[in-house]
């Protein structure tokens, strides 16, 4: 007996004579992924890019705001929580675990996973896009996926340095970054605005199962926090 | 000099249905410049059968037309979607026929649509004639899609002194004729024609035109059902200033 | 699922009759076609990128064979298993397998129109597992046991009133005199309802946006976040998926979401884009231990090289539904099966045989709408008019209308009796009709005259009239008549 693999991959090669044609183009692809058409949008010089990036993230109803750096990140999330009326608690991904949040101490600030009682979750972006406004984050150890997703509250923190112009870059990043060994986490997340729905009669409503509300704290300065 | 010769295939809606269309195209050639003549073997195109999958019986009505049309040095059909039948289909049919596929796709270069046609020929950007009217233009699917009419007709009709052009928003989508579609699937078919007759409504004008007669037919159809005064015409009628003949679906005099 | 598809007439009757249907359509068709084109407009680069789409899926499609092993070997290299299922049965019973050997009570389920395609819901419940839809549109249709009436927007066809309705028979237990009566609270009520079936689910079943061959990812779209929390929740995550998902890299990904969101409901970028790739890694603290991805051909490998080729570059964004007369003019239930519109009006009769669906490729006005929106440019009425051709050749066509078409094509080819015979019928017809200038009734013509009246003609044949006086005169007479 032929197992379904072996089948289904010897009907395609037939079909494709893939005796008489080797798979050339297929390999060189995947070798030198080349890039497609890259929007223009995007390309601007990083302070275009940098506005860009804000303002197509508020077109899809996030909250953007800029902060000198990380020194200045507990007293934003204090001040955002309190401007929508929230508790201040929130936990935090352990990439920001360098964070001195001393100087609010109001604020419950806890490791770990989400666990469906939070509120509002703070992990940080590996990069961003200007082209849409959108965020890439990377599970790991460090920035656990279901932050991105379980507290209807999720504030997100990046370098105005790690905001490219187009998807593309954030890739070249990673796989760079990765010097050359396995570049893909477990997950990679790209987050445009806020968790929506609009499957009762087209009515847009925020915060479907994801996120009602999206905050992106963007630190001015390079040095990390 | 001699004028050059355009072969007016009339299509078989307008031969059978509405005369005055035809006259109205051959008229317009004919001011263009052109010898307009009339081949009496022409019947159909064969739309109806290459829509139904019959295409045995498509080809051998198109190389009926192809031979009768082929010695013309341009064809002319006041219609887009016959016009996009010989241009875009005929040449399709003949994959497995070199010879006749050579004098399809000759024959469908020098094939053009009226609008189409009448824009590139007749080069003149005087007022034609006058026509005190409010109109609504509805494009036809084959006609905009198969051969790219859109502005065509537009510009022709800008010549025309009093006439005002109020686009519909839907003016780009189908009337659900659809050619036997509309018999098979009446129902459908007039939900569809309803919402295009909605969208003439919105913009109050008291003309529909449009380039395909199987369209107008079919609007004019749902119209004079209501009991709507507004009425409906080939673009080619009031380009050539036909106000004699009455509109589709209207009684004589 | 079963389909109604031979009883499209009556299934479209029905659909015509039901006003808020109609009413929930004509909401579809005002909205995602526009918002298509607002965002076309902001992107200058939008066809062409339409165009590098199609492209990418070409080369995918010369090279299938090539892109599944290796993205089977990326799969395998991250801890994941691909497993090969030649039919809709096999593909259940993997799904099967895997969640009775994870000992699964509940699977949490992100909307998949393969899910769809293999009915895996049922299967499931035979098996003493409980499926739970987490994409509030699939949600809602599931509880009313309904198949979804749009690839996308699978409620599409309910007004809040009948949710409403749902949630009050489905929610017993919660207090029969809350409010229900805005979206907003239907929403947190689905929402709180879910978020414990999340959180307690043994295994999680998604769909698949894309495959990537570079990683051995899959991807998945959405803008709830449902599908977020279906994979990253359970210890066990399954991915069902088509075979010609695939794509190369991540790069040729990014091409194709560029136009994916955009044509389907005008978004710049959908709210979630996620890539899976493998199960989770040392020290990551969520994620799943397990990740299957279940690869379906059901009949598509016997497509490549067929008038239905280029179907396999079908995306799945809706456009062609969106923007379809007769889709928004009876919606997806119509159809009777698991797709609808265009994309289904050629898909279905592949997948569940020409004599179940012969209606379908029949039932389009062929205006070409459909491929002047579709993202991958797939040359749908071109396809729908292969179908046609083989329900003719294969006589599954009506034997009244092949009669009547026949016998038409016969008159057609004889150019002299056809004058005679349509000169009599018009002037016949003409005389009858002209003092009116219009027939409200016409036996053999009530497809036609049920909702509109018929044009008369005007008499004689244009071909007769010029013929009849020489042409130099035919044409001063018309000019005399004009001035007159």
């Amino acid at each position: 007996m032929t197992l379904p693999r072996d089948q289904i991959l010897g009907r395609l090669k037939s079909a494709l004579d893939r005796e008489n044609r080797p798979p050339e183009a297929a390999r060189a692809r995947l070798r030198d992924r080349p890039a497609g058409l890259i929007p223009e949008r995007g390309q601007g010089a990083p302070a275009d890019r940098l506005a860009l990036f804000a303002a197509e993230a508020e077109r899809v109803e996030a909250t953007v705001a800029r902060i000198p750096g990380p020194a200045a990140l507990p007293r934003e999330v204090a001040r955002y929580l309190a401007e929508t009326n929230q508790p201040p608690a929130l936990r935090a991904a352990q990439s920001l675990a360098d964070v001195d949040w001393s100087s609010q101490p109001m604020l419950k600030v806890t490791g770990g996973t989400a666990d469906g009682a939070d509120n509002c979750s703070i992990s940080r972006a590996f990069g961003g896009v200007a082209e849409t406004g959108t965020l890439v984050f990377l599970s790991g150890p460090d920035n656990p996926t279901t932050l991105n997703f379980v507290p209807p509250t999720h504030i997100a923190v990046i370098r105005a340095a790690d905001i490219a112009g187009d998807y593309e870059a954030v890739w070249a990043r990673l796989r760079a970054e990765a010097g050359g060994g396995a570049y893909m986490p477990r997950t990679v997340n790209w987050v445009t605005g806020p968790s929506r729905t609009a499957d009762i009669e087209q009515t847009l409503l925020l915060g479907a199962h994801g996120p009602q509300r999206l905050h992106i704290v963007i630190l001015d300065d390079d040095a990390t926090p | 000099m001699t004028q050059p010769s355009v072969g007016l295939f009339v299509t078989c809606l307008v031969d059978l249905m509405r005369p005055a269309t035809g006259f109205a195209a051959a008229e317009l050639i004919e001011a263009a410049g052109f010898r307009v003549e009339v081949p009496a073997a022409q019947t159909c195109c064969g739309q109806p059968a290459y829509n139904s999958g019959n295409t045995e019986d498509t080809r051998a009505i198109a190389k009926q037309v192809i031979a009768a049309f082929e010695g013309f040095d341009y064809v002319v059909v006041p219609s887009g979607s016959c016009g996009g039948t010989l241009r875009k289909h005929y040449p399709e049919l003949f994959a497995a026929d070199a010879a006749w596929q050579a004098r399809a796709e000759s024959l469908a270069d020098k094939t053009f649509e009226l609008t189409q046609f009448l824009q590139e020929h007749a080069k003149s950007n005087e007022k034609l004639l006058a026509w005190e009217v409010a109109a609504t233009y509805h494009d036809s699917c084959s006609g905009l899609r198969e051969l790219g009419i859109k502005g065509q007709p537009r510009e022709l009709l800008s010549k025309v002194d009093g006439l005002s052009l109020i686009e519909g928003q839907e003016a780009e989508t189908c009337c659900g004729f659809g050619g036997l579609f509309c018999v098979k699937y009446g129902d459908i078919s007039e939900e569809i024609v309803s919402a295009k007759v909605a969208d003439i409504d919105k913009t109050g004008a008291d003309l529909v035109l449009g380039g395909d007669l199987g369209c107008l037919m079919n609007i004019a159809g749902r119209l004079k059902r209501l009991g709507r005064p507004t009425e409906v015409r080939h673009v080619a009628e009031v380009l050539a200033g036909m106000r004699d003949a009455p509109a589709i679906g209207e009684p004589d005099g | 699922m079963d389909s109604t598809t031979r009883q499209f007439k009556d299934n479209a009757r029905g659909a015509l009759d039901d006003a808020q249907l109609q009413n929930a359509l004509d909401k579809l068709g005002r909205g995602f076609p526009l918002k298509r084109l607002e965002a076309a407009a902001r992107l200058p680069e939008f066809e062409r990128l339409r165009d590098q789409a199609r492209e990418i899926k070409n080369h995918v499609l010369d090279n299938l064979d090539f892109y599944l092993e290796a993205f089977e070997a990326k799969v395998e290299a991250a801890g994941g298993q691909v497993h090969w299922c030649a039919d809709a049965d096999a593909a259940r019973r993997t799904i099967g397998e895997i969640c009775k050997a994870a000992g699964a009570k509940t699977v949490t389920k992100s909307k998949s129109m393969i899910g769809e395609e293999i009915a895996i819901n049922d299967y499931l419940e035979n098996e003493g597992i409980e499926p739970i839809e987490t994409d509030l549109g699939e949600y809602i249709i599931q509880l009313r046991r309904e198949p979804p009436s749009h690839i996308i927007a699978p409620a599409i066809h309910l007004s809040m009133g009948q949710v409403e309705e749902t949630f009050r028979e489905s929610h017993a237990d919660l207090d029969p005199d809350r409010a229900l009566d805005e979206p907003r609270k239907l929403l947190e009520e689905a929402r709180t309802r879910l978020r414990d079936r999340f959180l307690g689910a043994d295994v999680g079943l998604t769909g698949a946006n894309m495959l990537i061959a570079e990683t051995g990812s899959n991807v998945l779209v959405t803008n709830e976040g449902n599908a977020d929390l279906t994979y990253s929740l359970p210890r066990v995550h399954i991915v069902i998926a088509s075979l010609e998902k695939i794509v190369p890299t991540l790069e040729d990904a990014s091409t194709i979401l560029r136009v994916l969101a955009r044509s389907a409901t005008g978004q710049e970028m959908s709210v979630y884009t996620t890539f899976c790739t493998g199960v989770r890694r040392p020290g990551d603290l969520d994620g799943p231990e397990e990740y299957h991805v279940v690869l379906l051909d059901n009949g598509r490998s016997k497509l490549l090289g067929t008038e239905s080729h280029e179907m396999l570059r079908c995306i799945r964004c809706g456009a062609c539904l969106n923007h379809c007369p007769v889709y928004r003019s009876v919606g997806g239930h119509a159809y009777g099966w698991v797709y609808s519109g265009p994309m289904g009006a050629v898909l279905i009769p592949g997948l569940i045989g020409m004599d179940e669906a012969a209606h379908l490729p029949n039932a389009s006005t062929l205006c070409g709408r459909c491929e002047q929106v579709c993202p991958m440019r797939i040359p749908l009425p071109r396809m729908l008019r292969a179908w046609r051709h083989k329900l003719y050749e294969s006589r599954r066509t009506g034997a009244l209308g092949r009669w009547a078409l026949e016998g038409w094509a016969w008159l057609a080819r004889r150019p002299r009796l056809y004058r005679l015979i349509m000169g009599l019928g018009v002037a016949g017809l003409g005389m009858l009709g002209r003092r009116r200038g219009r027939f409200r009734r016409l036996p053999l013509a009530g497809g036609w005259t049920g909702g509109r009246d018929l044009p008369a003609p005007e008499g004689d044949t244009f071909i007769q009239q010029w013929h009849k006086g020489a042409r130099g005169d035919a044409s001063g007479e018309r000019l005399r008549r004009r001035g007159r």
